[in-house]
């Protein structure tokens, strides 16, 4: 996986360890944005290597949160069963919306996934015997781990170790993925289709793949997600937070999966850190997102490393700035 | 390089702008009329409203007696439902400027910390947070049902007292340190069935909004239904994005009702009154819920409000009540000094908060800034007169209202009030 990734994962697990005893009164903003982060993950695989657009993630994000609640509240599963069930039901209906438009040349995912994601909100508002409907429903049990409940607010600590661990073995499934052969082939796919089609690639079963793979990662998000604040409602799923997912890789930088969980962290943080500016906060919202896309299109990882690296060189572009380097 | 990407980067960069200039707007259209920042705390008692006896001044025994009470308040205060959470928020601070005027509750001033979950569920968990950091000794709001339920299971655990200002009766269901302000949907449904009862209505047909609001209305609505011997014909949902419910509206025609309840609280609900009005449907007495009780929703609506009937807070028509009723005192105080102050009409969301923010107050004021002492004072607290009703709380129910604490209203010449006056 490279020697960069490895230290960046160190140090990114330094931080996790670290930051509840650093910023006691703010590191628990990042347990929900960890989860975030987790689907970023997944969907930075989409945008950077096959290069297609999810608008349902919020859908698949949604499955993972109600089978997960429907299951330990009405059955009286345990969540560690729960999760691989949404798993199992995320990668079917995955399979069913991605091998028809997959196979398709063009944006046809994005089209899909938008109407599928519209359809999981109204069924997840309609269906109030199944859903709980726009109320949602509660007490749903917390995760147990080795036999310590992660109730919120006690074991928040916990909860917040709980969740960056998952978003640290997400990117080391990511990462190992990139730097092997399905990796090298997607990178091939990304950088022209037909070229790789030439080369043999079966383009479209790997599309197909990847696409399964990133909806899990937020089918995944979804269950920790409904065992962690015990209360689900259509609210956090709606299509609206699809296009926040995206925005958050793309501001991130779409060309490494540590994208996702930086835009995800500057995305999550933003209405944070902006809550005092009170009626200002949309304006400058969008004020900084114009200037990322404007200036720094390749997102705010890959921009911050290359302008250290301008910096360094007094070179305005690096020959090294090619996706191998980054990974 | 990027070439895939291009034309997502041209999408952003268009919604950037749009975010942008919306932001400009929304930021100038708001800074006349700008609210307290975050904090609203006055160390010293204004000086005008400054009692002979100054009571802060006094040596008490307590040690921590010169340190604030603080108290939580989570509001949707921007957002989508921040017409629900602005007046609460108004009311909130506007008391407790008030309080801190008068010296503040047993000597000590109050602190007020206000924190804006722009209607979203992960930022009200994340605000919840913030106020145990910040030890306050009890938390007003949220103001909707789904930030409600997010943070209720936190509060219970945290043995925190939350009084939420948001409507769902599952919000306090099995809970023990969660109480809410608003009235009962089942009260509101009583009413409303009662009045059809009471009027020979048999068969009505049912529209609701699909919030959680509505969906809680719609399902008390069906269940109750028989007890009343009425028949529900029609059974129809709209959505927080539709504009036009003609569809819905001619297919209830279609079944012959003699009375239609509209219950919603999203701005769609006006548009089923105006829709009404141009199907001419005038024959069809129409029912709102208590979510009706806006003026914007109102001024929405037009003259096809006109004859409507809804269940709802006397705080709507604090002018019609007789001098004698036991909320006349309260309410007419309340919205002399809201509408003085904000320049805005009282609706009834601003006294939920008033009456939660209260409690709160009486039961400091009678038992001390202690969390425990403070839940057990409201459970048991008996005729808590608020802008709501006359509370009545009790271990099985945290909601305190009964169906006496709604007032059947109408619409007269663009104006809530009592039917039949005049």
């Amino acid at each position: 996986m490279g020697l960069k990734n490895l230290t960046g994962l160190v140090l990114l697990s330094l931080a996790v360890i670290v930051l509840p005893y650093a910023l006691p009164d703010f590191y628990f903003k990042l347990i929900q944005i960890g989860i975030y982060a987790l689907i970023c993950i997944g969907l930075s695989l989409l945008l950077g290597y096959a290069g297609q657009i999810s608008l349902g993630h919020a859908a698949f994000y949604a499955l993972g949160a109600y089978t997960s609640a429907i299951l330990t509240v009405r059955y009286g599963w345990s969540p560690w069963l729960a999760v691989w069930v949404g798993i199992g039901l995320t990668i079917i209906l995955a399979l069913a919306i991605g091998i028809p438009s997959l196979r398709l040349q063009g944006h046809y995912l994005a089209m899909a996934t938008l109407a599928f994601g519209e359809i999981a909100f109204v069924v997840a508002t309609a269906w109030v015997a199944l859903t709980g409907g726009p109320s949602g429903f509660g007490h749903i049990p917390k995760w147990n781990v080795f036999g310590y409940r992660l109730v919120p607010p006690r074991a928040d600590q916990a909860i917040f170790y709980f969740v960056w661990a998952a978003v640290i073995l997400g990117l080391l499934v990511a990462l190992n993925l990139i730097n092997s052969r399905v990796g090298r082939a997607l990178r091939a796919i990304h950088d022209g289709e037909q070229a790789a089609d030439v080369l043999g690639i079966p383009t479209a079963t790997y599309k197909i793949k990847i696409f399964v793979l990133s909806a899990a990662y937020a089918s995944v998000a979804g269950s920790i997600y409904a065992h962690v604040s015990g209360y689900v409602n259509p609210g956090p799923f709606s299509v609206e937070h699809s296009i926040l997912f995206i925005t958050m890789v793309i501001v991130g930088g779409m060309r490494t999966v540590w994208g996702g969980v930086a835009g995800a962290c500057l995305m999550g943080l933003l209405p944070e850190l902006l809550a005092d500016l009170e009626h200002w906060r949309f304006a400058i919202y969008g004020l900084i997102l114009l200037i990322i896309m404007m200036f720094i299109p390749q997102g705010i990882l890959l921009g911050v490393r290359d302008l250290i690296a301008w910096s360094l060189e007094k070179l305005p572009f690096r020959k090294a700035d090619s996706p191998g380097e980054t990974e | 390089m990027l070439k895939i990407d291009r034309g997502i980067s041209q999408g952003i960069i268009v919604f950037a702008l749009l975010l942008l200039a919306s932001g400009i707007f929304f930021a100038c259209e708001q800074k006349p009329q700008q609210m307290e920042e975050t904090t609203t705390q006055q160390a010293t008692p204004a000086p005008e409203m400054q009692e002979p006896m100054a009571p802060a001044e006094e040596p008490q025994a307590q040690a921590p007696q010169d340190e604030p009470i603080k108290i939580g308040a989570i509001f949707a205060i921007t957002g989508r439902a921040a017409w629900l959470g602005e007046p609460e928020a108004r009311t909130a601070e506007m008391i407790i400027e008030k309080v801190n005027g008068q010296g503040g509750i047993n000597g000590r001033v109050i602190e007020l910390i206000v924190k804006d979950t722009q209607g979203a569920e992960d930022r009200a968990v994340n605000a919840v947070r913030d106020l145990f950091r910040e030890d306050v000794v009890a938390i007003i709001g949220p103001s909707r049902s789904g930030t409600s339920m997010a943070v209720a299971d936190m509060c219970e655990e945290q043995q925190m007292p939350l009084i939420s200002c948001a409507a769902l009766a599952q919000i306090t269901e099995g809970r023990k340190w969660v109480f809410k302000t608003p009235q009962k949907d089942s009260d509101v449904v009583i009413r409303i069935y009662e009045y059809m009862r009471d009027h020979g209505m048999t068969r009505v047909a049912l529209i609701t909004g699909t919030t959680g609001f509505g969906a809680g209305g719609r399902e008390k609505l069906k269940e109750m239904a028989p007890e009343y011997g009425l028949e529900v014909v029609a059974d129809e949902t709209y959505g927080p994005g539709d504009t036009d419910m003609t569809p819905h509206l001619t297919r209830i025609r279609g079944t012959n009702p003699q009375a239609i309840v509209n219950w919603s609280i999203i701005p769609g609900q006006s548009i089923v009154m105006k829709n009404m009005k141009e199907l001419g449907m005038s024959d069809i007495q129409i029912f709102q819920s208590h979510g009706f009780g806006n003026y914007g929703y109102l001024k929405a609506a037009g003259d096809a409000a006109e004859g409507v009937l809804f269940p709802a807070g006397r705080a709507l028509v604090v002018d019609d009540l007789p001098a004698d009723h036991p909320q006349k005192e309260v309410l007419s105080k309340l919205k002399q000094d809201y509408e003085t102050r904000y320049d805005e009409p009282l609706s009834t969301f601003a006294g939920h908060a008033y009456d939660a923010l209260w409690l709160v107050l009486d039961a400091i004021e009678n038992v001390g800034a202690d969390r425990a002492a403070i839940r057990d004072y409201i459970e048991n607290r008996k005729g808590f007169v608020g802008t709501g009703g006359v509370f009545n709380f009790s271990p099985e129910d945290h909601t305190g209202l009964d169906k006496d604490s709604l007032e059947m209203l109408t619409v007269r010449n663009g104006k809530f009030a009592i039917p039949g006056g005049e």
